[in-house]
């Protein structure tokens, strides 16, 4: 290949051919993450390997990622492209988030070359999939306050502590991990980023079933995991300066260039059932409130859409203020909230109780249903994003908080006692 | 705005909005609480000069709009309205002018004429609309020879005492029909209505009995259907940028209120509570920005989704402008109830703006019904 960049339009219409030469329809579990059983899941997930490692082999993976490291180079309009042409077909849906965007976007941009050279590729080949460690037992919300530790031990270091919420931990491969390394310092100075192999003695997995019976999320138990000092990335006691760009990279999800995912077709409503066909299940098609509740349903779905519209070409043509994104993951979280409901209350009582035998039954409302909140928590709750809005979109004053310019030792983590 | 305007449409907005801030200031509307009209004839040829009512008009027909796409155009102006609260039938004029375009009858060409040059104001009477059943129409038209026969009431009617044609919508035997009447024809009423609004001012009208020639209709007899559906998408446009307008304005002056107000030694800015319910107006704020912004390009366009899009910003619009600018009366307290205070004027506009061209239970309605129809189609 010569030194030139190959044009967006000549490597979409390489793409596009070697897609639909090789690329199947779009399948189920590419468009739900959720699998039945562990079996289906484990054999999902083998063939999301094998699907990545036909992209690498194909000359499509990792479209943004620099050649050295096992990608192609290109921009993110050859990523969108690429996207686009792949709408509607199969794809490794398990690699995208989080393996390629945030933990394989803050390797490229923080790890060492040796780090990169052993992982990238490995990632790009389906050989590694990657989790985020990052919240923890004590506190979602408030990131920087982690007590996961990691102390040296002469050269290499080792960590204790504990991580939660990771999703398929279960049987992804490298995590990469945010610890505390200094506590005489203030809570963002002494933090420091490491990378681990999941499955190793020291490291307990537990599964986290939630209320709708689902369980991806993971929690990881920590006890003196040794970890090299050639798996630290960045320096020393600066994980916080990792830790904002990994979060930017975490909130652009599967908006990020690194990852490869379908855009458009038919993949953006699916994730959702029809709320026009829940209604005529339930014999409500033609009552004028039910109507109403539909149409403020679309309405609402159009609206998000839009307002993602809007920001993200506000922060494209560079207009935008970072802190926007926090107006849509509110807008987000409310709207998804009141979608939800809309659905459970069209759906009537066969959501909430429904005959195992029957066809079509409608159970899966009802489940969305006790689980809408998770829109305005997972990822940062709405709180948090209101308060960003507030201080830093609107100007207002920051709220009060017991933990700035104090060693982080002395930081209260509960209530005074006796 | 999402979009990013021309600097033909930035001079476009720029005009009138010092234009709107030279004539009609929050002290000039005080003034004119009573005034028959809400606003002196002078404003309104004036604000026709500045393209007003021209942007949805072919250029054959005297009209034009600066980028190509008209309705993306009268969206910046209604933004400015609804930032100064302004006077003046923008909604109707337009929907009229829009409607005549193209029109070859003799009324038709003299009607658009006026609306053109401000000289005359034109009002729609949306007798029928597209979310009702046909017998819920309120005026209903009939042929006899080749005459049509209008008969029924609708209110409200924007400026329907100042008006000088009558854009009117029935029910009629194979869909719905329009015609074009001039407010003197015999049979017509037109009585004042008291409204909630300073500004703005509206009428009751009703049809006994008018007859009008067939030269009057605007297309055939009973297919109205589809002109109607496009008029009341580009007033929803307009609505919803307008009210997007009023919005902007309330919500900035709430945010400079809770800088200067301060309670218990701090200012109210910097209470949780108070940010929390910011951060959600603004949220409101931005997403109404998005879907004012996407109903204009698409009804502009003409695309497939347009009536979804802009039943969306209608809907979406109409109900949650009420509520932001309610909250902004919460936050405000009691001045924020007093006539004295300027945020009312936002708060009419916004509470009115939801009624007019279909509430939003109406839109979500219509909504549902393209949604289903894609539905069963797909």
């Amino acid at each position: 290949m010569s030194d030139e960049m190959e044009s967006v339009d000549d490597f979409r219409a390489r793409a596009r051919e070697w897609i639909n030469a090789n690329l199947g329809p779009m399948q189920p579990w590419d468009i739900s993450q959720h699998c039945d059983t562990d079996e289906i899941e484990l054999e999902a997930v083998a063939r999301d390997r094998a699907l990545q490692r036909k992209l690498f082999d194909g000359g499509f993976a990792g479209i943004c990622f620099p050649r050295e490291y096992g990608g192609l180079g290109l921009t993110p309009d050859h990523n969108r492209a690429f996207n686009e042409e792949l709408a509607g077909h199969e794809y490794p849906s398990r690699f995208s988030v989080p393996t390629f965007s945030p933990c394989a976007s803050v390797l490229l941009e923080y790890g060492t070359p040796e780090q990169k050279a052993a992982h990238l590729p490995a990632i790009l080949k389906g050989d590694e999939v990657w989790v985020q460690l990052l919240s923890e037992p004590g506190g979602g919300s408030d990131v920087a306050g982690i007590t996961t530790r990691a102390e040296k031990q002469g050269k290499d270091w080792v960590v204790n502590g504990s991580k939660v919420w990771t999703s398929r931990a279960w049987w992804a491969d490298w995590g990469i991990i945010l610890t505390r390394t200094n506590w005489d310092l203030p809570k963002h100075q002494g933090m420091t980023v490491f990378i681990l192999p999941l499955h190793q003695p020291g490291i307990e997995i537990q599964r986290i079933e939630r209320l709708n019976g689902e369980s991806e999320a993971c929690q990881e138990f920590f006890s003196d995991v040794p970890v090299p000092d050639s798996d630290r990335v960045g320096e020393i006691d600066a994980g916080w300066t990792i830790g904002t760009r990994w979060m930017y990279h975490e909130r652009l999800g599967h908006n990020s260039p690194y990852v490869t995912r379908p855009i458009g077709g038919k993949r953006e409503q699916s994730y959702e059932p029809s709320v026009v066909g829940i209604a005529r299940k339930a014999g409500r098609l033609d009552d004028p409130s039910a109507r109403e509740l539909i149409g403020e349903h679309s309405a609402l779905g159009l609206v998000t859409h839009e307002l993602q519209r809007r920001i993200a070409a506000g922060a494209a043509s560079g207009k935008g203020n970072k802190d926007l994104s926090s107006i849509d993951r509110v807008f987000r979280g409310i709207a998804s909230v009141r979608r939800s409901t809309i659905a459970f209350e069209l759906a009537g009582s066969g959501a909430s109780v429904w005959d195992e035998d029957e066809e079509d039954a409608t159970d899966a409302i009802g489940m969305n249903f006790l689980m809408r909140q998770v829109a305005c928590i997972g990822g940062g709750t709405t709180e948090i994003s209101r308060n960003v809005v507030a201080e830093r979109v609107l100007g207002m004053p920051r709220e009060q908080s017991g933990d700035r310019n104090i060693p982080f030792r002395d930081v209260p983590r509960g209530p005074k006692r006796g | 705005m999402w979009h990013e305007l021309t600097s033909d449409q930035d001079l476009l907005r720029d005009t009138t909005s010092r234009y709107l801030g030279d004539r009609a200031p929050l002290s000039q509307l005080r003034k004119d609480r009573d005034h028959p009209a809400g606003f002196d004839p002078a404003y309104w040829t004036g604000g026709a000069e500045l393209g007003w009512t021209m942007l949805l008009v072919s250029e054959d027909d005297g009209g034009g709009s600066v980028s190509g796409k008209g309705a993306v155009d009268l969206a910046l102006i209604a933004y400015e309205f609804g930032r100064h609260a302004a006077p003046g039938p923008l909604v109707d004029c337009n929907v009229v002018a829009s409607a005549l375009s193209g029109q070859e009858g003799e009324l038709q060409q003299d009607a658009l004429g006026q609306i053109l040059t401000g000289e005359a104001i034109a009002s729609s009477c949306l007798g029928a609309a597209p979310w009702q059943l046909p017998d819920e129409a309120g005026v209903t038209m009939t042929k006899d020879g080749d005459d049509v026969i209008v008969n029924g009431s609708i209110k409200p009617v924007e400026s329907g005492a100042q008006s000088g044609f009558l854009l009117v919508t029935g029910m009629s035997e194979g869909g719905m029909s329009q015609v074009l009447v001039p407010v003197d024809a015999a049979g017509v009423s037109v009585k004042a209505l008291k409204s909630m609004d300073v500004t703005r001012r509206f009428a009751a009208v009703s049809f006994e009995n008018v007859r009008v020639p067939a030269s009057a209709l605007l297309g055939a007899f009973g297919q109205a259907d589809e002109e109607v559906t496009r008029q009341i998408q580009t007033a929803a446009v307009i609505l919803a940028a307008e009210s997007v307008g009023a919005m902007e304005a309330a919500f900035d002056m709430t945010v400079d209120w809770a800088f200067d107000r301060y309670t218990f030694g701090r200012a109210i800015a910097s209470y949780q509570a108070l940010k929390h319910r910011f951060a959600d107006m603004k949220s409101w704020l931005e997403a109404s920005h998005a879907i004012s912004d996407a109903a204009a390009e698409a009804v502009a366009d003409g695309t497939a989704t347009a009536g979804e899009i802009a039943s969306a910003a209608k809907s979406y619009i109409g109900e949650q402008g009420v509520e932001l600018a309610q909250d902004c009366v919460q936050i405000h307290g009691g001045i924020g109830v007093t006539y004295e205070h300027d945020l009312h004027f936002y708060l009419r506009r916004v509470t009115l703006n939801r009624l007019l061209y279909g509430t939003p239970a109406e839109h979500r309605r219509w909504l549902a019904g393209m949604q289903i129809e894609k539905e069963y189609a797909a």
